[in-house]
């Protein structure tokens, strides 16, 4: 009965201490004095605003990326209890007491610490020396640049993680694939390498580079696999139908989830609705939607609307009528028609109010039954206040001399009869037939007389337009734009003939809510699609940089600096990790192309295993360098230093690679073992002591003096500040 | 390629290469499954490339046991007139389709305004400014001035009449070059394939789509273009198909023809250099072979390399930079492009006023001057009336660089700390300005003083602003600085042209620079002009007197340093990528995308808009098209399937080996082409146009002959004997009627239509406006 007591038990665990003590030492050194400074740092600025408004669930956009990351940064508010009540509006501003400065930094800070063991484990994986291992990880510990990014609220650090944590699980199951596939660990780490890829995309977009690299290698590999013909095709099939679920269907699922998230906890409006379709608007809470809640779904002739332009670029705008008339001469000396100006006004405003009219009958009240408008029919479309027709006429438009000018017309002082019959045309149609509807709807407004398109140019009027958005009619109409089409947002059945009926009341609702309408995946492609689209004006930033400087560390970026003393928090990296780290690219390259020549020629400098282990290694980190550095040379956005980060990550896990295999395969012979282990133990502890120099910029304390400032300025495109006494 | 084995005696180039009369019946038919495929393309198994010599050696062998008896349809005709026949059928269509109706409409059309008007300039030798290579419009002029053109023609818009002067010699000079595409694509096709109806079938493609009709008919680069990107592939795959014999004279000449078209291709436009990029690739790949075949040693390895560096490398960078070479020569007068380049680079230009310049030598205080930056493509310093707007840094007089002659480029100098007054006293002396001296710049037409402070500049937030402050000439201290001359001793006298100086503002330390950088619509899309914190000596911080005017000194003739050669090869260069990244499209306006083009979304109006006028619409004939954009799928399909086959180890027949080698090797090359042409228009950020696709066009039309050819061939292998008789004549057959009758319908887009628009069921094109947005 107590058999099994004759046995010990027995618990067998191996841990690898090296492994425990760097992570302790990461943590530390990432996580000393986190809540320190308790001022806004940096882009804090930036993602602190979104933060906020998590906590507030409103609704925002935010063009720089997908919103996994903002989420997790919100998660760390979440978790410190933070109110969303801070005014995030200036850089170096005194958190208040009511900020959770150290929990909204936890979670880059663990991230930031966990890469100095993920940087340990790849190398492992990679089939190289725990001394080797052992280096990396000691490169990626003193790295200054990742020490301060991983110290404040910013995504860079969560990107880096999940991009090396991609890298590992899949090292890790390529490397069980040679002896069980199938089993409970290779499917675990399929999955992971699937999972935190999409975190990596969905913590920022760069993340996508190091997913697509993962996939061309999987590729790679399973074009091998493809190859072997000890495997019978059903398995072949199922090993790549694994990789396919693990590595596509997952990630965009995962992908998907995140906006799912997104959309589910913003439900109410917010500062960016207007970059959003009114019928996006409409799904929100308050904004929008308590407007059109209730207003009739289908247009009718006596309809009162409100046009917006779908484009809405450069900024969302209302078709728009005022009082005043064009200038008779323009600067340039060119006529106008001297008619009533047409515009697009970005704010609304009881002039963006136009009735839509049959031509053939007088009144501008709805029938009953309201007779709906359909694709085809031809309009009048009334300005609400002034009274006057859209017309347009074969006159040059006021900025775009190319097209006719848009006016309403003005009945007194004829010298152009008037041309306001306008075909409605509904892009979005499903059949010929179908009726205009409020805010589905996407219009465009034919001229009957010059097939002319009403069009929003996108150029803002000189002072007699009170800067407003020129609007004209497009006579070349070249396929199809979004600034020629209009959808109705605002709507209401006309009940009074007299002119006051612009107090007219709503009517009670005909149809049901709208925002039911929109599905998930209609809300996830609009938000999607204005997040890749949406331009930032801003077009330099002082700290801004160009690619080139970034492998030469020739600029820096100021973070912080202490109002009184000197202390001051600054992204400037290891210099000489750096160097070493180009030095260790370069050797890479060279000692490739000449093996690979050599071995075209059939001559084997290193042993076959070795070979394909450093083209391995040297396809990963090089790769993974290269996807994530090339592609900015081709970006137009504000580039920051800071972007650099998950490159220099691949390139310096490449540095001990390079050492191991020169000490393995190149110098075995002519230089001691002793000496190269000297060579060694002297360059880490520069790298030490450049750490050890350069970390009061990393951790913003101590203060420095003025001298000890200028000391630490090595290079002189960097801008290190120092107060004037 | 090169197993091809022994030597082949010397044959005369021309009929042997084409004798696919030879095909029929090959030697290695020994009773097994003798296929139609094996007999209509290759017999055998081994050689591709020299392999149709020896096919004629071996038809006697051939006959014996067929099980099916080749259909007629495809059944090859008598060697000599088998090779010369198809040729010359298709040139012959291609010219007659190119050059009928050559002369309608007799008015300028489409983009003739740009080309034939710098056509005009070489033939009147005026200097002019554009972003493409000169190569294709010398031709162009020259052609003109050949056919008696001369050049007096003012090409101001679209829709010009030409009346009497002659422009059938320049239309008729890119048409021939138009009608040349047909043979080439046809001979490259047959080259790599071996298949006449595969390099039929895609010469009927480019002969009747109205896209390229219309494309080779007007005066226009991409005629010459595409000609040059297609002499470059036909003769790459020939130096190719003789790599069993290098350097051989056959050769050494296609060697070096390649080079020479690939020299045309980028001298006519820079999209030229994507097939550098096609003919680079393969020969690395070519390379990369020989590189690995042992029997070669290291010497040969060595004159390989040698002479392809000597070939594709250095020939077409002589015969480019030749041609910039004549493009000098000929533009020897001052013209409208004159502002885009450096002073001494004008100084060359007859009638500019910088040639043989006399001006004051020595810069003077009250001298009117304008002030050039030094950079490649840098403007004059300029001012006007309008503000900074709001937001951008303080709400003062804009200072921008200009790339034209305006009069608000010009500056009076004065001192820093003297009155207007006392410069334009025509009794006092003449004071010279000396280096080190601290200055004034006051801008003439709106009298306001050059003037920088601790605000960000507009674009390069890192540098200070520049503007324009002060009334009548009456500012701050922050109006001061210091003029130095680069590498001169304080208290010299600074020199009209010759000296580089550098303006370095007082107050704050900064240097007056240009960044280079376009301002956006509020600063006219001029240049954006800062003062840099970071004291380096760039060019973008440097500075030289051009125009010098005071009336109280002696105009002296300044033999000014007239520039070298490479200097003004590299210059141009400059001018012209910074011409190229500035055509950017605007919001709001409605551009061609990439994605449009091969589904021949929406086509470019060449002439005329309205019912009356006569209508030319550029859009490739649709069911061309849609064809080969299904043929690329189809090509993917085919490829990734004979790629997993052969990978999975699977058994094919000999045939069948052949067929999947034509399939990817050469087929892959075709793909690479259009990838090549295809894909980097996704990445540029110039405006697009509908037309940049048709380089692309031309690979997707040999691949589609290549893919239909071998489809065709692969469903014979698989059928029973007496659909397989049917299959591939008639499959052929029906695509080529498809093809032509497709033409017939809309032959008018090329050659004009007149009438009602399509969308008015009396029009010829009625019911042939299959998408709503073509607009014709």
């Amino acid at each position: 009965m107590l058999g099994f007591l004759k046995q010990p038990v027995v618990v067998t665990a191996e841990i690898n201490l090296n492994l425990v003590a760097l992570t302790v030492i990461g943590l530390v050194s990432r996580m000393w004095a986190l809540s320190y400074p308790t001022a806004v740092v940096f882009d804090e600025v930036y993602y602190g605003q979104f933060v906020s408004l998590y906590m507030k669930r409103i609704f925002f956009v935010d063009d720089s990326g997908p919103p996994f990351g903002h989420m997790l940064l919100a998660f760390g508010g979440y978790l410190g209890g933070f109110d969303g009540n801070f005014l995030w509006n200036r850089i170096g501003a005194e958190y208040s007491m009511n900020v959770p400065v150290w929990s909204l930094r936890l979670l880059p800070a663990l991230t930031g610490a966990l890469c100095v063991p993920l940087a340990y484990q790849i190398l492992v994986e990679l089939h190289f020396s725990h001394c080797a291992a052992l280096g990396a990880a000691l490169l990626i510990l003193f790295e200054n640049s990742l020490i301060t990014q991983s110290r404040l609220m910013l995504l860079e650090s969560v990107l880096i993680f999940f991009i090396l944590l991609a890298v590992l699980s899949y090292l890790k199951f390529y490397n069980l694939q040679k002896c069980s596939p199938f089993t409970a660990g290779w499917w675990f780490w399929l999955l992971l390498t699937g999972v935190a890829c999409s975190c990596a995309v969905g913590v920022k977009y760069m993340g996508l580079f190091t997913y697509l690299l993962l996939l061309a290698i999987a590729g790679v590999h399973a074009w091998h696999l493809i190859g072997d013909q000890t495997l019978s095709n059903v398995s072949v099939l199922g090993h790549l139908l694994a990789r396919g679920i693990a590595l596509v269907v997952i990630p965009v699922a995962m992908y998907l989830s995140f906006f799912y998230i997104h959309l589910t906890l913003l439900y109410r409006s917010g500062p960016h609705d207007q970059i959003m379709t009114s019928a996006f608007q409409a799904s929100l809470e308050g904004g929008l939607a308590r407007i059109t809640q209730g207003q009739p779904l289908e247009v009718a002739y006596g309809s009162q609307i409100t046009l917006r332009n779908v484009l809405g670029k450069p900024m969302p705008c209302w078709l728009h009528s005022h009082k005043n008339t064009y200038p008779i001469r323009y600067e340039n000396g060119r006529g106008s028609s001297h008619q009533q100006q047409v515009t697009c006004y970005p704010f609304k405003d009881v002039n963006n109010w136009w009735i839509v009219k049959d031509p053939g009958m007088q009144q501008l009240v709805v029938s009953n039954p309201p007779r709906p408008i359909r694709h085809g029919h031809i309009v009048q479309l009334v300005h609400g206040i002034t009274t006057r027709y859209l017309n347009t006429h074969d006159v040059a438009a006021p900025l775009s001399p190319h097209s006719q000018e848009i006016s309403c017309y003005v009945d007194y002082n004829i010298s152009m009869p008037a041309q306001n019959l306008w075909r409605v045309e509904i892009v979005n149609r499903e059949s010929d037939t179908d009726v205009w509807k409020t805010i589905l709807s996407e219009v465009r407004f034919v001229h009957v007389n010059t097939s002319a398109v009403l069009k929003l140019s996108g150029a803002s009027l000189p002072e007699w337009g009170y800067r407003q958005l020129e609007v004209i009619g497009e006579k070349l109409s070249k396929g199809y734009h979004q600034s020629m089409l209009w959808n109705v947002e605002e709507h209401r059945y006309g009940k009074s003939q007299e002119q006051k009926e612009r107090e007219v009341e709503l009517h009670s609702p005909t149809q049901a809510d709208i925002s039911k309408n929109l599905s998930f995946m209609a809300r996830f492609t609009e938000l999607q699609w204005k997040i890749l689209t949406l331009k930032n004006e801003e077009t330099e930033h002082k700290y801004s940089s160009s690619p080139l400087d970034w492998i030469t560390m020739d600029t820096n970026i100021a973070y912080w600096l202490h109002p009184t003393s000197g202390a001051q928090i600054h992204l400037i990296g290891n210099v000489l990790t750096w160097a070493s780290a180009n030095v260790a690219t370069l050797v890479y390259v060279c000692l490739f192309l000449w093996y690979l020549l050599r071995r075209r020629r059939k001559i084997c400098d290193i042993p076959e295993d070795a070979w394909w282990i450093w083209v391995a290694a040297g396809g990963l980190c090089v790769g993974g360098w290269a996807v994530n550095y090339i592609p900015f040379f081709m970006m137009e956005k504000t580039l920051f230093l800071y972007h650099y980060l998950p490159a220099l990550t691949f390139q310096i896990l490449l540095i001990p690679i390079v050492l191991q295999h020169l000490s393995d395969h190149v110098f075995r012979s002519q230089l001691p073992k002793n000496t190269f282990s000297a060579l060694m133990v002297a360059w880490f502890s520069s790298i030490y002591l450049v750490y050890r120099t350069f970390s009061p910029l990393t951790y913003g304390k101590p203060a420095l003096s003025a001298a000890e400032l200028r000391d630490l300025r090595w290079k002189d495109t960097w801008d290190i500040l120092i107060r004037k006494q | 390629m090169r197993r091809n084995g022994a030597p082949l005696p010397a044959m005369p180039y021309g009929a042997d290469s084409f004798s696919l009369g030879a095909v029929r019946g090959g030697a290695r038919r020994v009773g097994a499954r003798m296929t139609l495929a094996a007999r209509c393309c290759q017999a055998e198994t081994g050689p591709r490339c020299g392999g149709l010599r020896q096919r004629r050696s071996r038809r006697p062998a051939g006959g014996p046991n067929r099980p099916c008896p080749a259909p007629r349809s495809w059944a090859p005709l008598e060697a000599p007139v088998g090779v010369w026949a198809p040729l010359a059928i298709v040139t012959l269509l291609s010219f007659a389709s190119r050059f009928y109706r050559l002369s309608e409409p007799p008015h300028v059309c489409w983009d003739e305004t740009h080309f034939g008007k710098m056509g005009s300039y070489y033939i009147n030798r005026t200097f002019f400014f554009d972003v493409h290579p000169p190569l294709g419009k010398m031709l162009i002029g020259l052609a003109g001035y050949l056919s008696g053109y001369n050049g007096t023609f003012p090409f101001q818009k679209p829709g010009d009449r030409y009346e009497h002067h002659n422009y059938i010699g320049m239309r008729g000079f890119c048409a021939f070059l138009g009608s040349c595409l047909v043979p080439f694509a046809y001979l490259t096709v047959l080259e790599l394939s071996k298949s006449l109806s595969a390099a039929l079938l895609a010469a009927s493609i480019l002969i009747f789509d109205t896209g390229c009709i219309t494309l080779s008919q007007y005066i226009l680069l991409d005629p010459i273009l595409m000609f040059f990107l297609m002499g470059a592939v036909l003769s790459m795959v020939k130096y190719n198909s003789c790599a069993d014999r290098p350097f051989s004279a056959r050769w050494w000449f296609w060697l070096n023809l390649t080079g020479v078209n690939l020299a045309g291709a980028i001298g006519v436009k820079f999209v030229g250099l994507f097939v550098v990029l096609l003919v680079g690739l393969n020969t690395v790949y070519d390379l990369w072979k020989l590189l690995g075949d042992l029997s070669l040693s290291l010497v040969t390895l060595g004159k390989h390399l040698l002479a392809r560096v000597f070939c594709l490398i250095l020939l077409p960078l002589a015969l480019y930079t030749t041609q910039f070479a004549v493009h000098f020569a000929v533009l020897n007068k001052s013209g409208p492009g004159d502002g885009f380049f450096s002073s001494a680079f004008q100084s060359r230009l007859i009638g500019n006023n910088l040639h043989n310049v006399s001006v004051p030598e020595h810069l003077a205080y009250g001298s009117v001057i304008t002030m050039k930056n030094l950079r490649m493509a840098g403007g004059y310093l300029h001012s006007h009336w309008h503000l900074y707007p709001e937001g951008v840094g303080a709400r003062q007089q804009q200072v921008t660089a200009y790339l034209h002659k305006d009069s608000n480029n010009l500056w009076i100098i004065k001192k820093h700390d003297s009155n207007t007054a006392d410069h334009l006293d025509p009794a006092s002396s003449v004071e010279f300005v000396r280096h080190g001296d601290v200055i004034r710049l006051e801008h003439k037409e709106t009298s306001r003083n050059l003037h920088s402070h601790q605000h960000e500049a507009p674009m390069t937030r890192k540098h200070f602003q520049v503007t324009g402050y002060g009334i009548n000439g009456t500012g701050d201290s922050n109006d001061f600085w210091r003029i130095e001359v680069v590498g001169r001793k304080a208290g010299k006298r600074i020199k009209v042209l010759r000296s580089q100086i550098r303006l370095i503002h007082l107050a704050t330390g900064c240097i007056l620079g240009s960044s280079g950088k376009t301002l956006p619509k509020w600063g006219w899309e001029q240049v954006e002009v800062t003062c840099t914190p970071y004291v380096k000596d760039t060019p973008n911080a440097l500075w030289n007197i051009e125009d010098h005017i005071n009336p109280k000194l002696p105009n002296i003739s300044l033999d000014v340093l007239k520039p070298s050669f490479p200097e003004i090869l590299l210059e141009s260069h400059m001018v012209m990528i910074r011409g190229n990244s500035g055509l950017k499209p605007k919001e709001n306006e409605v551009t061609s995308k990439p994605w449009h083009w091969p589904i021949n979304y929406q086509g470019l109006r060449f002439s005329g808009i309205n019912e009356t006028d006569y209508r030319v619409y550029l859009l490739g004939n649709p069911v061309i098209w849609w064809l080969n954009l299904v043929t690329i799928g189809l090509y993917l399909l085919m490829a990734i399937c004979t790629t997993v086959a052969i990978k999975r180890g699977v058994q094919l027949t000999a045939e069948l080996k052949e067929l999947s080698k034509v399939l990817l090797h050469c087929g892959g090359q075709i793909m690479l082409g259009w990838l090549l042409h295809y894909l980097p228009f996704f990445m540029m950020g110039r405006v697009l146009y509908f037309h940049h696709y048709f380089p692309a066009m031309l690979f997707s039309s040999m691949l589609t002959g290549i893919t239909w050819d071998t489809l065709l061939k692969f469903c014979v292998e698989h059928l029973s004997c007496s659909v397989r008789r049917r299959v591939y004549p008639y499959g052929m057959l029906t695509l080529m009627l498809l093809i032509v009758f497709s033409f017939y319908l809309f032959h008018p887009l090329s050659y004009g239509m007149v009438g009602p628009m399509a969308s008015d069921p009396k029009s010829p094109m009625a019911g042939l406006r299959w998408l709503e947005s073509w607009e014709f």
